[in-house]
């Protein structure tokens, strides 16, 4: 198969997906810090460095994941590419849609990312773009729509 | 409204819709009626059995259904009315189901399983037995013509394909794995009753809950397999089992998504096997029986191998067999599984073989696959093997293309994209 033009995710999913995780890293901390701190002073510093270490390491691990998601939309269908360790690429016929939803949770709304996800017959079918731009999620949505319109197919 | 033509269901519904709820009543109540006479507290019991009674005979006064054109109208309760209607041109399939009670007082549910986007089923719980088939053969007409000229009331001439014999279903179920639990469990209360009789009492009194799951499991098998039959009928595959409770169900060669077949360890000595299929259907809702959820129907309960590829034919006609086998290096990655993997397709119906213990065959027709999914796990990518998964409407199988060479797996997910999608344009 050739190669198809990969787009991919807005830059903010990375800035997003670092502030959780740093946010997450600084958060068990200064829990940890706090919750050892009467009992032994050197070892509640231990404990808060080793938790910022961890997310300083994690912080590598989300760069990679971020940078795997990929999409494509092809003539009839849709790659969707994700994973580092676990490797995926699903292919998602537009005439197989069922619909189309657009999410975006509070912490998405805060860098103006959504989720755009389809739904096709199939409960295996795992088709999720995280992290575009909203304008860029409206775009996909209806693109999507209109494809999937054109090219039902039933069951 | 007029009255016209409106239909009442048969009046002992209430009385069979309740069941055991029915039975344990009368067993209640029997003794107490025929002991003493005077206390209080019967009076107050009769009462309440009243009340449910009357609550029963209200539901059947206000529950009626009619024929109307093109629909089927159910009009039902009291404090909240509902009027169903349910265009006959989506039904998908009719069922009879009679449960035990139901076959005593000589009535039938008729289900009416709805296509669509609701996927609905109309319940006529419960009509006269005579009613049933002559119904269910008018509703059918209708459904496939569309139109109210005038329909056959004969059933359509079925031609059965399989019947299955009830010692071949005891056999079956005794080297099952819930049957040879039963038996294990079994043989260690008699050997530990010769040896030793008061610790099995003990051990038997103890693990009673679990002889009777065990025997629960067993029964319901062969409770559902009773006398199982499969026949060729205009609408598709028919199928009647049941010793309790009679079950007919009707099978449209659309709706099935997949087929597997499935050969435990004991059985594969045997030649035996077991077809089943995967339907089209709606998620499972809250509140629904196991039954009517159900998404896998079995076509062959148990029979050879022979048998289940004849019948796999009226399923999936042309279907291929699995001949491509991974490379050897995947014994390192799945050694249980290696021996059975393979996979092999044509031009519009894929098939794979997996299994650990049993040994397990999916066929997928290519105009059923909803997505594929090409995934690489750290072990497969050390050993350059991918696994492409084809996903399909139904909801139990699925066939995965599993372990193959990286190189393999990438051609594969291009041709079976290609194939699924001119499978999918293709006339039916």
């Amino acid at each position: 198969m050739n190669e198809p033009d990969w787009l991919a995710p807005s830059p903010r999913l990375l800035t997003m997906r670092r502030a959780q995780v740093a946010a997450g890293a600084v958060g068990a901390a200064v829990l940890l810090f706090a919750a050892l701190v009467s009992s032994t002073l050197a070892g509640a510093v231990i404990a808060g460095v080793a938790a910022l270490v961890a997310g300083a390491v994690a912080q590598l691990f989300v760069t990679r994941r971020v940078r795997a998601w990929g999409y494509a939309e092809r003539e009839d269908d849709l790659f969707v590419k994700r994973g580092v360790l676990f490797a995926r690429l699903s292919v998602i016929p537009y005439g197989r849609m069922q619909f189309v939803d657009v999410t975006a949770g509070p912490v998405e709304r805060l860098f103006g990312l959504a989720t755009v996800r389809m739904h096709t017959a199939a409960a295996a079918s795992d088709a999720r773009i995280p992290g575009l731009a909203s304008d860029e999620a409206a775009r996909v949505r209806d693109r999507l729509a209109e494809l999937g319109e054109s090219q039902a197919a039933g069951l | 409204m007029n009255d016209e033509g409106w239909r009442r269901l048969h009046p002992l519904s209430p009385l069979v819709r309740a069941g055991r709820a029915t039975i344990a009543i009368f067993i209640l109540l029997v003794p107490t009626l025929l002991s003493g006479r005077n206390a209080s507290s019967e009076y107050f019991q009769l009462a309440v059995v009243a009340a449910l009674a009357g609550l029963g005979v209200v539901s059947w006064l206000v529950t009626r259904w009619r024929i109307d054109g093109d629909d089927l109208r159910i009009e039902t309760g009291v404090l909240r009315r509902q009027s169903l209607r349910f265009p006959l041109s989506q039904v998908q399939a009719i069922d009879i189901v009679r449960p035990g009670l139901a076959r005593m007082f000589r009535v039938a549910e008729l289900r009416l399983r709805m296509g669509g986007a609701s996927g609905d089923t109309a319940r006529l719980a419960y009509l006269n037995e005579h009613e049933v088939e002559p119904l269910r053969a008018y509703l059918l007409a209708l459904a496939h013509r569309g139109e109210t000229a005038e329909a056959p009331l004969e059933e359509a001439p079925e031609r059965v394909l399989v019947q299955l014999p009830t010692p071949r279903l005891v056999a079956s179920i005794l080297v099952s794995d819930v049957g040879m639990l039963g038996e294990i469990v079994l043989l260690g209360l008699v050997i530990g009753a010769i040896v030793a009789p008061g610790a099995a009492r003990a051990i038997a009194s103890t693990g009673a809950a679990e002889l009777v799951a065990v025997a629960t499991l067993v029964w319901r098998r062969f409770n559902q397999e009773y006398r199982f039959s499969l026949a060729q009928a205009d609408d598709g595959l028919r199928l009647h089992s049941g010793l309790v409770a009679l079950n007919t169900e009707t099978i449209r060669a659309g709706r099935v998504q997949a087929v597997r077949m499935v050969e435990p360890l004991l059985w594969r000595r045997l030649g035996w096997c077991r077809l089943e299929v995967d339907l089209a259907g709606r998620q499972r809702r809250k509140g629904e029986g196991e039954t009517s959820g159900r998404p896998i129907r079995a076509l062959l309960p148990v029979g050879s191998r022979a048998l289940a590829l004849e019948l796999l034919e009226h399923v999936i006609p042309d279907a291929p067999q699995p001949a491509l086998r991974p490379p050897s290096r995947v014994r390192w990655k799945s050694p249980l599984r290696y021996r059975f993997l393979a996979w092999g397709r044509s031009d519009t119906v894929v098939v794979t073989r997996t299994g650990r213990i049993r040994r397990v065959t999916v066929w997928v027709p290519l105009e059923k696959v909803q997505s594929v999914r090409w995934v690489e796990g750290p072990v497969q990518r050390a050993l350059r093997l991918a696994t492409v998964h084809l996903d399909t409407a139904g909801r139990a199988l699925h066939a995965a293309l599993r372990d193959r060479d990286r190189g393999e797996a990438d051609a594969a997910l291009g041709d079976l994209v290609r194939l699924a999608r001119a499978a999918r344009r293709a006339p039916p």
